[in-house]
């Protein structure tokens, strides 16, 4: 017990002698002069310490919102227009030039119609309200909505009557009038040790809770005794500053890239369809092209394209092949559909412009970019209409298809994937095409993760001017990502939670 | 991408061999198709559109028994020379509407339940997908008895044209077939505004089809007791008609039928007369040297040979330096280019051995300037407390300019979004970063965010008439958020940059007035700060105050000091 007593902290040293007399939590803190949540803090320790015992109540409390304040003072909205028919007719425009509110109308309607007040009529294309005779009764005394209106707020649920349990109904549904909270009280009562220890008497100053710069400096400390501490207890959790997760797992795969001697990309995220996908190869009515798959801008619609020697040599190679050896897509090339413009759909267009310079640049040379996407989608558990694509390529005379193997297994090896393997896929501008796919421990299945492959000649020479092997890959990186923060729902990744936010794990490897 | 139905059952008949599901499952995935789901006898398998030539039983089969069993090798097909009338006569009137066709005879079919339902399975797939919705091609196949050979191929006024379409019970016209059958309310924009339909007639004038709309009820429906055929597909470009009949033939052939040859009688325009189908592989000549550089691998000539056989791809000895030749299926419409054998080549040689190897090439790794910019600016603003968000380029026009109280002028906005409140590339990133706070307001405060995004507007200057930028945005709130704690967050980071910023009072629509400014580094003005003016915070259902800036991150990024001082 006396060990007991000298562990109490300062704050539980001041509460519990008034807990008897003052056992609601507000009324406690008043009396002991200490705010709420040193009272409910303290409150929670003796309660730890088995001092005393603590009930919560919940109340439900109706507090006006922002609309019920208003409506409080002006009148509800049906109120004034009743005013304002009391001497006959008037059309909706007549209504609002009366000072009602355009967005007032339809409540208006809406009310007077359930309550049967008034008749719609339809003239010069303008609704018009006329007062019945009900409405004409209506005149006469308020509704109970307004009685409920004018009372004095908050008011606990529990006290309400009949009739202004009512009121609140039909006021609920009603945008911003009523607001319903649920009110936590805190009662605490004494138990058996929490009173036994009051009769032994606790010592008001107890033992040193804080040492001060002061007791360093005078030397006092070494008189004091040091009131002990429960050092099991949980604290309050702060907050840190922190950098959105996704961005750190993006720093962690650059990283990756880097550290092989790739060169980072940037590029616009506007595009005209020539570059993210004429220069690409893919063929002009592929089925992705459609506005389901693609963003095509608005405003503007269009753009140019000032490389006009790219502009000449992709045209041929989709017409004929061009100088390839290709026999190309064997159709008319469209230059209106060329110049679109579009949201990329995917990063794939910054490699195809990286082909168009690398010759100054330099061969052989290894450059990657993760970046945002854009896909026409509605969003759910499993697509987003903007996400993010890693993209490489590897620009050599002697790069080969085991080669694309290498930089994928490198990649997702130290992305947490050690299992990797290539399956047959397609894709319009590489040949051969593959489909990365990953061993997932957890679901023990292979996952698919994207599209590589080398780019097909009809790219490669019409860009570089030659035909030299071009590995290129371009994954998905919400997918790689998602599974280590634990999240299925794609979605919960740019919800932006802050709870979310602050709480997440970082990105360790 | 489509999905075909295979029958299990007569794929094993086929394979003469008994595969578990097991087994099944992995060897249609290394042969370059998808497996969606076994279920009984049904085997889905979804195909890549560039191989239209699977998307058949038959097509599948022969595939998938030349990789996984005995029968490698390229398949021949026979077509027999036709008959006198075997002819196809193509008006010049068909040229300015859908200029080519491609037809074939197939005589001696049995067509049982099965049958039926795989040659609709294969039309209506390569519809789908090889013929892009009947845009780029649409096949007809009518019973040959039905019909007086030879066939004209013409374009008519839509209102002369006049026969009874299937599933009709009475005959229509052309414009009352597009506005009142399914098939022509469904596919009839494939023929707007043409002044001319074209149409399939026979000898006696009996219009066969209206192409790629619908056939004729007495001559388009097949039955168990159809032994000989006619087969057309129409369309823009001689080389697509053609490999949509290939792939055609050959499945019928497949299962059974024998094929004739029919003159199409081009007029001198279209190219003059051409035999059709034309089953005949071509030739595609290729260096060993080249798939192997590809490849990775020293393929020799025999590997190289037998692998390509298990692709169902002949192979010859070649000339003139090329060391082979590949004899190309005709149905085969994906091979364009050499490089289009490293594939198969792979794939047979199977891309689950494809043995990985990391080259030694000596490249030097960087980081985009801008980029790792950015990542210092997180590090400074985390430092400070702050947590990041990210938020979706696309947003709705309503929170960039009414709520933000900004007008709309020079916005970039994209066409027919399937999430349509997102229709807008935003300009600026405090209207998001107002958002994401709204739909914080049950959690801990202070909520002091930063975000680091593009912004994009409307300039005739660049390439697309977009411009864009990257931008800075901070905004603190809370019970004292105000203009000290978003000054302070500025002074800090410019501190950290080496620099000192000026704010100059200015005045702007969202901010309060009197409480708002112009951010200067050096002279340069790259932003704005102030506390954000109730009315925003209304908008945005807030009710806490808030303080923030934004800024043009390349514009500080260029006013860095990054010179070595000794």
């Amino acid at each position: 017990m006396r060990n007991l007593g000298e562990s109490l902290h300062a704050l539980e040293r001041k509460t519990l002698p008034l807990v008897e007399k003052h056992p609601e939590l507000h009324d406690l803190a008043a009396a002991s002069k200490l705010q709420e949540v040193e009272t409910m803090r303290a409150l929670q320790w003796l309660s730890n310490k088995k001092l005393v015992t603590l009930h919560e109540e919940k109340e439900e409390l109706v507090t006006l919102d922002t609309n019920g304040r208003r409506y409080k003072e002006q009148g509800l909205p049906e109120r004034r227009a009743l005013e304002l028919l009391k001497d006959g007719s008037k059309s909706v425009p007549a209504l609002t030039e009366a000072g009602i509110a355009p967005e007032e109308i339809d409540i208006i309607i809406g009310s007077l119609k359930k309550k049967a007040a008034i008749d719609i009529s339809k003239e010069d294309n303008h609704l018009t309200l006329t007062l019945n005779g009900t409405g004409k009764k209506l005149l006469e005394k308020p509704s109970l909505e307004e009685l409920f209106l004018q009372q004095e707020f908050p008011i606990p649920t529990k006290q309400l009557k009949p009739e202004e349990l009512f009121a609140l109904t039909s006021l609920k549904t009603r945008k911003n009038i009523i607001k319903v909270e649920t009110k936590k009280t805190v009662r605490a009562t004494i138990t058996k040790a929490g009173a036994a220890l009051l009769r032994e008497g606790i010592d008001a100053e107890g033992g040193v809770d804080r040492l001060t710069p002061r007791m360093l400096e005078t030397g006092s400390w070494k008189k004091k005794r040091f009131r002990p501490y429960d050092v099991s207890i949980n604290v309050p959790r702060i907050n840190r500053g922190r950098q959105h997760f996704i961005n750190e797992a993006t720093q962690y795969a650059k990283r990756i890239w880097l550290d092989m001697g790739f060169k980072e990309m940037t590029g616009t995220h506007v595009q005209t369809a020539f570059w993210d996908l004429d220069a690409l190869f893919v063929p002009q009515d592929h089925p992705a092209r459609e506005m389901q798959d693609t963003y095509y801008l608005k405003h503007p619609m269009k753009g140019k394209v000032t490389d006009k020697e790219a502009w000449e040599r992709v045209k041929a190679a989709h017409e004929h092949g061009g100088d390839t050896g290709s026999k190309g897509w064997r159709t008319p090339f469209d230059e209106e559909v060329a110049l679109r413009n579009v949201l990329r759909t995917h990063t794939t267009v910054l490699s195809a412009r990286t082909l168009r310079t690398v010759k100054e640049t330099g061969i052989p040379a290894k450059h990657f970019v993760i970046g945002k996407v854009y896909r026409n989608e509605s969003l759910d558990w499993k697509h987003l209409f903007e996400f993010h694509q890693v993209d490489g390529i590897v620009i050599d005379p002697n790069a080969n298809l085991r080669h694309l193997k290498g930089y994928l297994e490198e990649f997702y090896k130290k992305m947490g994937f050690p299992k990797v393997r290539m399956r047959p896929g397609h894709f319009p501008y590489t040949e051969p095409s593959v489909e990365p796919e990953v061993w997932h421990p957890a679901k023990k299945e292979w996952v698919e993760m994207g599209g590589a492959g080398i780019f097909r000649p009809e790219v490669t020479k019409t860009l570089i001017g030659e035909e030299i092997p071009v590995l290129a890959w371009g994954l998905g990186l919400e997918r790689i990502i998602a599974p280590h923060y634990g999240i299925t729902d794609i979605r919960e990744l740019y919800q932006n939670d802050l709870k979310q936010l602050r709480r997440m794990k970082n990105f360790i490897k | 991408m489509p999905t075909i139905t295979i029958s299990k059952k007569a794929l094993q008949a086929a394979l003469k061999k008994k595969l578990t599901d097991e087994e099944l499952r992995d060897r249609i995935a290394f042969l370059g198709t998808d497996l969606e789901r076994i279920d009984g006898d049904d085997i889905d398998v979804e195909i890549f559109p560039n191989r239209p030539d699977l998307l058949s039983q038959q097509g599948f089969e022969r595939a998938f028994t030349a990789f996984v069993g005995d029968r490698a090798g390229l398949k021949k097909y026979h077509v027999k020379k036709g008959g006198e009338d075997a002819r196809v006569i193509i008006d010049p009137s068909v040229k300015d509407v859908r200029p080519y066709t491609a037809c074939a005879i197939i005589k001696g079919m049995t067509f049982t339940d099965q049958h039926i339902k795989d040659v609709i399975q294969v039309q209506e797939k390569l519809h789908v997908t090889y013929g892009r919705n009947r845009k780029r091609c649409a096949i007809g196949i009518y019973p040959l008895e039905h019909i007086t050979l030879p066939i004209t191929y013409a374009a008519r006024k839509p209102e002369d044209i006049r026969f009874q379409p299937l599933e009709s019970s009475e005959e229509l016209t052309g414009p009352q077939i597009l506005s009142q059958h399914p098939a022509g309310r469904e596919y009839g924009r494939l023929l707007e505004g043409e002044e001319r339909f074209p149409v399939f007639m026979d000898a006696k004038g009996e219009v066969l089809s209206m192409p790629p709309i619908i056939n004729s009820e007495k001559t388009g429906k097949i039955t168990e007791k159809t032994r000989d055929v006619f087969i057309e597909c129409s369309g823009f470009s001689w080389h697509v008609v053609h490999g949509a009949i290939s792939i055609i033939t050959a499945a019928m052939i497949d299962m059974g039928g024998k094929a004739e040859e029919m003159r199409i009688e081009y007029p001198k325009a279209l190219g003059g007369l051409r035999e059709s189908p034309q089953m005949t592989p071509w030739r595609l000549p290729f260096k060993r040297g080249y798939v192997n550089k590809y490849l990775g691998y020293d393929l020799d000539e025999g590997t190289t040979r037998k692998l390509l056989g298990r692709m169902g791809i002949g192979c010859e000895e070649g000339s003139h330096g090329n060391d082979l030749v590949a004899l190309i299926p005709s149905y085969r419409t994906d091979i364009i280019h050499p490089i289009d054998l490293v594939e198969d080549l792979a794939i047979a040689h199977g891309m689950e051995n494809i043995a990985s190897v990391i080259p030694d090439v000596a490249t030097v790794g960087e980081e985009d300037a801008l980029e790792g910019f950015k990542a210092k600016l997180r590090e400074i603003l985390s430092g400070l407390g702050l947590i990041e968000i990210k938020n979706y380029n696309l947003t709705a026009k309503e929170e960039q300019t009414a709520l933000f109280r900004n007008g709309d002028e020079d916005l970039v906005r994209v066409a027919g979004a399937a999430s349509k409140e997102y229709d807008t590339l935003r300009k600026l990133l405090l209207p998001s970063g107002l958002r994401v706070l709204q739909r914080n307001k049950h959690h801990e405060y202070p909520q002091n965010v930063f975000e680091l995004g593009d912004v994009f507007w409307q300039d005739d200057e660049q390439e697309t008439g977009v411009g864009e930028g990257m931008r800075l945005s901070v905004l603190v709130c809370g019970e004292d958020a105000e203009y000290t704690k978003i000054r302070q967050v500025l002074d800090s980071l410019c501190e950290a940059l080496s620099f000192k910023a000026e704010v100059h009072a200015h005045e702007s629509s969202h901010f309060i007035t009197g409480r708002a400014g112009t951010i200067s580094i050096k002279g340069e003005k790259l932003g704005s700060i102030g506390e954000i003016s109730p009315e925003v915070l209304e908008g945005f259902e807030l009710g806490m105050p808030a303080a923030a800036f934004e800024l043009d991150v390349a514009l500080i990024f260029s006013l860095v000091d990054k010179e070595v001082k000794l």
